[in-house]
């Protein structure tokens, strides 16, 4: 938060008001894009070519949809996937390392017995199995390669000016160090990240956020960070280096598009650890299944007991587990989110508290004039011409919003500066807090309460006596007044009070009991007095709100909603929200705000929307539910397997285990390939989901639970019978089998 | 009344009288291992053996608690078998053999009880009473500590302390143990089970020839040995034999007696969690899997078919006619869904299935509603990887009563979960590589693997119930099955208390609308899925070569 909003706390509610003005809250930084939320840029050379491409903040669009799949992909990853068959690199994932070894083990016996078309049809199988599993990953990976191109277009190799002294020396942007000042020019790439020390400039960065409008960057407050690889478009700056070649932004968001610094987040480890222990019960059991079967006098080949293990054990989601997690992060960045952690990913779906900033996220970027409202003995179109006259000089949104009501609810047409001669013009400034205009011999004013009074007193006139009793209702409904004052031929006096207000954006109070329903509490935060933010975050429909809020009581709220075990998300931008955007267990640093803010935070958003925070969620929350239904779905597909091979195994010697063939298979060897195969067409099957993630819609946990375990748990007990059975009808109608 | 209706009486019966003590023994177990006060017997042990009952402990010294007075019994338990010879009230028994003794060691301090000898033929009265029977209790009140602290870690926060070792088998055994033995050693007695120290007396037979009987503080130790769900019997027959059972109520009571403990835990479990809602959500799972194995029970073993068979009533073969096919059914699922092992039937002689369905009890580690203690932990790691799996469907990291079920958490729940499989189908692979094995079945073909399948099963286990036919008095058996007992006992308590430790240091997640709720009945069908599937199906080959196969060929 920017000190305008410190200043809300130490003055007077009413009074003060029209400091809000100037105080920019986060996510309202006066950067051109936020002054129309829903608008998010579309067709952006970061990103991939997908074409659904959510609809952003746009409360009805909020499902979290993913990318598109695109069967291509597959035949165009497939040399990548075959190139992950290196064991060094199977061995990270332990299920499907056991695979591949089934696969060399199974086709090293079909060498030795080459007319055994069975051994040489599981072996082939296998290394399909394995491939596929590596294609998943691939896929994912694929997508965000293009991603990663593009960027590295943007980091060409900069020439960077060093100041030395007050001399320039020219060296590659790869040969700057941490401190060093660089000049930047119309035309020049910024060499490096950092902070603008000296001047102002506007900055086109395209190249990372998509957004072709071009943003201004100026020393000093929070809009001092830039980012190497954007173009200054205009101006001179000087810039402080604040990064080392190779770590930059833009570098990190390369390794991060790509999966190169991608790593195991917890839960996945976790994951992980349970597999393999399933794969070692599943090995125990196929490795002594051999004596017991040599005591019935029924001993396997090896290439049996092998397919046995490959179906057993895990390998659906021990093959799509790594897509699963690259895919949630490739769902974020499509939506120009990114995550500098796995981690943070997963903790957003564990999120129980959500801070959001009023501006920008639960109403429109600013306060709105909504009525004008005359005292006694004066007319609301009096009034009304008064506040658009007394607006003209006032460039601040508000002051925008009072022509603009004029205009639509009084017809008066917007007048300007240069028509009225002989003028003199009284722009608003944070000191006076007032503008206005002195136009033939007639003085207007209109202002923040107290500074208008003031004015009036100081002409000599007098307050209407209701001015006071209109302006506290004004207050009170949560709204903003400000006084029309003018001084004439009749003397100073007030003409009336304009109502400026804060405007809810459309869908937030359902989207707010839709975060209820999920258990998500959300909290408000504003820098406005208690009364303005209890009507707004009752209007809005949030669980609480936080008033008067200042960087350290945003710190406390985290701290303390953590000390009860939740988990806390917020977004920032400001110098001074760093160290609560490092606190919080999801911190989302808006692309505009300050490198400290940036680094702070584990995520960036590139379009600086605050309202993301709660997609974000959604995306954290539909990653968990994909890795969960898939491990659910690959251990209860386990069932129909054994119902498979178990009785092609041993229906020879125990004639009733072919009783257990409740499928009717066609010969052992149809029902055993058709239980590997059907394993390993399911990955392919199942690349989609993975990639996409299983459809997500916040509901309680009670609903979802029984949703996806009637889909997933019971889907994976019966699906596996239906598709093996059809894949033995198809293997028994090859000739000669 | 036909026996059919006569057997779903008895199993109402016996189900309304667990259900009638449930609450006031789980919430009184609560209080017992809640309580901060020592009853004077109890200091004095406390003084006796030199602990502090007070300090609390962290899971290394409360494991290491656990250990070494699991190994100092083992020890005390071999010595006392080495000299039974130079004990006086041996009636004139030999000293044991080396192996065996390690085995019935092994056996009685893992609350598993298998006995690869014949009580009446071996032990004397000093071995029987001094050091099995203590041991009956003790062990028993070692699976419970471990259970509490379990418990205590769900219910704990920022610590890291599990309570006391020594305070919990002392308190377990003073207070819940010994009075509920002391009744049920009562009624036992007054329905005709012998308590005595007298010999060998030989009575002649009506046929001719002569038998022995053995006195004995047979209903003491039979209280207990159900009790604490340990099942070594004072006679070879076990509770088939009437000394131990005499009737067909002693049988429903033992029953009652080997699920008492383990179903009211579950209620202390939710009492100490803050959630006796909690407690009935585990409850169910068990209950459901009690009530589902013993209907099938009864199912395949009054419906097999065939003119013997029909005449009978339904495979009468090796059950007692005193408690036929419904109590001997009752009976079978009971002890080995429990960590009991006691036998009123010979499990050898159920038909193929119900072979199948006692091994799949034990099979599924012991937990519905599984031994004294051990039950309890071994259904909540059952929870935590439920959990883990389905949990990630409701779009949250896994949280169970508020703890995060992270990577350490189930890095101990997975080596839990990996011991006894591995235990068991490793030794009996390597029982039926050996040509030895071979001289020990009774039978060949399926019903021959069923018996080795059953031992280790049953060892590692730590049922101790045994599928008649196997000999396992041999060095080999001895030694295997001994040493399956104690890695299947011990080495899950590590990883047991290890999470406890862990789950105990964490900050608690508060519940909200998006918790998975493990409070609810589908919760239970998630737990009863996940205990079907995943331990269920890693026998499945297995079990498709001894049970299933005998089962489906008929």
């Amino acid at each position: 938060m920017t000190t305008g909003t410190k200043n809300t706390k130490n003055t007077q509610n009413a009074k003060s008001t029209q400091d809000s003005k100037t105080s920019r809250e986060p996510g309202s930084l006066g950067t051109k894009k936020h002054e129309e939320p829903g608008s998010m840029s579309t067709a952006t050379p970061t990103r991939a070519p997908h074409d659904d491409l959510p609809g952003g903040h746009k409360p009805e669009a909020g499902r979290v949809g993913g990318g598109m799949f695109d069967p291509k992909q597959l035949v165009k990853s497939f040399p990548d996937a075959v190139k992950k068959l290196d064991p060094r690199v199977m061995v990270k994932s332990p299920v499907m390392f056991v695979v591949e070894i089934g696969s060399v083990l199974t086709t090293v016996l079909a060498v030795k017995n080459p007319g055994d078309w069975f051994g040489w049809a599981i072996a082939a199988w296998l290394w399909l199995t394995t491939i596929f599993a590596n294609l998943a990953e691939a896929v994912a990976e694929g997508r965000g390669k293009a991603q990663a191109d593009t960027l590295r277009k943007a980091k060409t190799d900069t020439v960077a000016r060093r100041l030395k002294g007050s001399s320039e020396e020219q060296v590659p942007g790869t040969g700057l160090r941490i401190g060093d000042l660089v000049v930047c020019e119309a035309g020049d790439v910024i060499p490096g990240d950092g902070d603008v020390v000296e001047g102002v400039a506007s900055v086109d960065e395209s190249a990372i956020t998509g957004e072709s409008a071009p943003v201004i960057r100026e020393s000093g407050g929070d809009r001092s960070a830039v980012t190497g690889g954007t173009k200054v478009l205009s101006d001179r700056v000087v810039i402080k280096i604040t990064t080392k070649p190779g770590e930059t932004f833009i570098d990190r968001m390369i390794n991060l598009v790509e999966g190169a610094a991608r790593q195991k987040t917890p839960n996945e480890i976790a994951l992980n650890i349970l597999l393999a222990s399933l794969t070692i019960v599943f090995l125990l059991a196929v490795v002594t299944l051999q004596p017991f079967a040599m005591y019935a006098k029924a001993e396997q080949s090896m290439i049996v007991l092998a397919a046995l293990l490959v179906c057993l054990i895990p390998t659906t989601i021990g093959a799509l587990l790594s897509a699963i997690g690259i895919a949630g992060m490739d769902r974020l960045v499509q939506r120009n989110v990114l995550a500098m952690s796995g981690r943070a990913v997963e903790a957003a779906g564990d999120v129980s508290t959500l801070l959001l900033d009023k501006t920008g996220t639960i109403t429109l970027g600013n306060r709105q004039a909504s009525e004008f409202v005359p005292v006694r003995g004066t007319t609301e179109a009096e009034v009304a011409d008064a506040a658009q006259l007394s607006s003209l000089s006032d460039e601040t949104p508000e002051g925008r919003s009072i022509v603009v009501l004029a205009k639509e609810k009084y017809g008066l047409r917007e007048r300007h500066q240069g028509e009225l001669t002989g003028a003199e013009w009284v722009a608003f400034t944070a000191q006076t807090r007032m503008s206005g205009v002195d136009v033939d011999g007639r003085k207007v004013r209109k202002g923040a309460a107290g500074s208008v009074v003031a004015w009036v007193e100081e002409q000599g006139g007098s307050v209407a006596e209701d001015a006071r009793a209109l302006t506290d209702r004004i207050s009170e409904a949560g709204g903003t007044p400000l006084l029309v004052a003018v001084e004439d031929a009749d003397g100073a006096r007030v003409l009336g009070v304009i109502h400026l207000k804060d405007v809810v954006k459309e869908g937030m109070r359902e989207r707010f009991d839709e975060l209820r329903r999920m258990g998500i509490k959300t909290v408000m935060i504003t820098g406005d007095n208690p009364l303005t933010a209890k009507a707004i975050a009752e209007e809005a429909g949030v669980d609480d709100f936080l008033a008067e809020a200042t960087p350290e009581d945003k710190m406390a709220l985290i701290k303390r909603e953590q000390a009860g075990g939740k988990l806390v998300a917020m977004t920032g931008d400001g110098t001074n929200d760093a160290p609560a955007l490092a606190q919080a267990d999801v911190g989302v640093a808006m692309n505009t705000g300050t490198s400290a803010a940036k680094e702070a935070g584990n995520m960036v958003d590139l379009d600086s929307n605050p309202t993301k925070l709660i997609e974000i969620v959604e995306i954290g929350k539909q990653l968990l539910i994909t890795r969960g239904a898939l491990t659910t779905f690959s251990i209860a597909n386990d069932v129909a397997k054994y119902f498979a091979i178990i009785p092609a195994m041993f229906a020879v010697v125990y004639p009733g285990l072919d009783k257990l063939n409740i499928m009717s298979l066609h010969s052992p060897e149809s029902a055993i390939l058709a239980a590997v195969i059907f394993n390993a067409l399911i990955i392919i099957a199942l690349v989609p989901l993975a990639l996409k993630g299983v459809r997500y819609k916040p509901t309680s946990a009670d609903r979802m639970l029984r949703r996806n375990l009637g889909i997933y748990g019971l889907g994976g007990l019966i699906a596996p019978f239906i598709g093996i059975k059809i894949i033995d009808l198809l293997i028994s109608l090859i000739p000669g089998l | 009344m036909s026996p059919v209706v006569a057997g779903v009486l008895q199993f109402a019966a016996l189900a309304v009288a667990l259900g009638l003590a449930y609450r006031p023994l789980g919430d009184y177990m609560a209080r017992v291992y809640s309580s901060d006060k020592h009853l004077r017997v109890e200091k004095w042990i406390y003084k006796a053996i030199g602990a502090n009952p007070t300090t609390e402990m962290r899971w290394p010294a409360y494991l290491r608690g656990v250990l070494a007075f699991s190994l100092v019994s083992v020890l005390f338990l071999y010595l006392m078998q080495r000299l039974q010879g130079s004990l006086p009230g041996s009636l004139g028994f030999v000293s044991i053999p080396a192996d065996q003794a390690f085995n019935t060691a092994a056996s009685f301090v893992a609350n598993t009880n298998w006995q690869s000898y014949s009580g009446e033929q071996t032990m004397g009265h000093v071995v029987q009473t001094g050091g099995l029977a203590v041991q009956n209790f003790v062990s028993a009140a070692v699976g419970v500590a471990v259970a509490v602290a379990l418990v205590r870690g769900f219910a704990r926060s920022r610590t890291g302390e599990l309570g006391n070792f020594w305070a919990d088998l002392v308190r377990g055994t003073v207070r819940i143990l010994l009075p509920i033995s002391v009744i049920g050693a009562i009624v036992l007695v007054a329905c005709g089970a012998i308590q005595n120290f007298s010999g060998i007396h030989g009575v002649g037979q009506f046929l001719g020839g002569s038998q022995q009987w053995n006195g004995g503080a047979v209903a003491s130790q039979e209280a207990i040995k159900e009790l604490g769900t340990n099942g070594g019997g004072y006679f070879n027959a076990n509770s088939a034999h009437p000394f131990e059972n005499p009737n067909g109520f002693t049988n429903l009571f033992e029953v009652f007696l080997i699920l008492v403990i383990p179903f009211a835990l579950t209620r202390t479990f939710g009492r100490m969690v803050g959630s006796v809602k909690q407690g009935y959500a585990i409850l169910a799972t068990m209950v459901t899997i009690w009530v589902g194995f013993t209907a099938l029970m009864m199912w395949t073993e009054f419906h097999h078919g065939g003119p013997a068979f029909d005449l009978a009533g339904g495979a009468m073969e090796g059950k007692e006619n005193r408690f036929g096919i419904g109590g001997s059914s009752i009976f079978a699922v009971a002890t080995t869904l429990t960590s009991t092992g006691a036998v009123d039937a010979f499990h050898s002689s159920l038909t193929g299935f119900g072979g199948g369905i006692t091994m799949l009890g034990m099979q599924l580690g012991e937990i519905a509603p599984g031994g004294t203690g051990s039950g309890l932990y071994g259904m909540l790691i059952m929870a935590i990887i439920a959990v883990f799996i389905a949990g990630l469907m409701v779009g949250r990291t896994p949280e169970y009563l508020g703890k995060k079920i992270g990577t350490r958490e189930i890095k101990f729940a997975a080596c839990y979960i990996l011991v006894t499989p591995a235990l068991v189908l490793i030794f009996t692979a390597i029982a039926m590589a050996m040509p030895s094995t071979l001289t020990s079945l009774t039978n060949s073909g399926a019903h021959g693997f069923s018996e080795v399948l059953y031992a280790y099963t049953s060892g590692a286990n730590n049922n101790g119930s045994a599928f008649a036919g196997l000999n396992a008095n041999t060095p080999w058996f001895n030694t295997s099955i001994g040493l399956a007992m104690l890695l299947g006992r011990f080495v899950p308590m590590v990883f047991v208390l290890a999470l406890a430790g862990s789950l105990a240091e964490q900050t608690p997640v508060p519940e909200t609308a998006g918790t998975l709720r493990t409070n609810k009945p589908l919760f239970t069908g998630l737990l009863v899925g996940t205990v079907m599937i995943v331990a269920g199906l890693t026998y499945f080959p297995a079990l498709a070569l001894g049970p299933l196969a005998e089962g489906l060929a008929s």
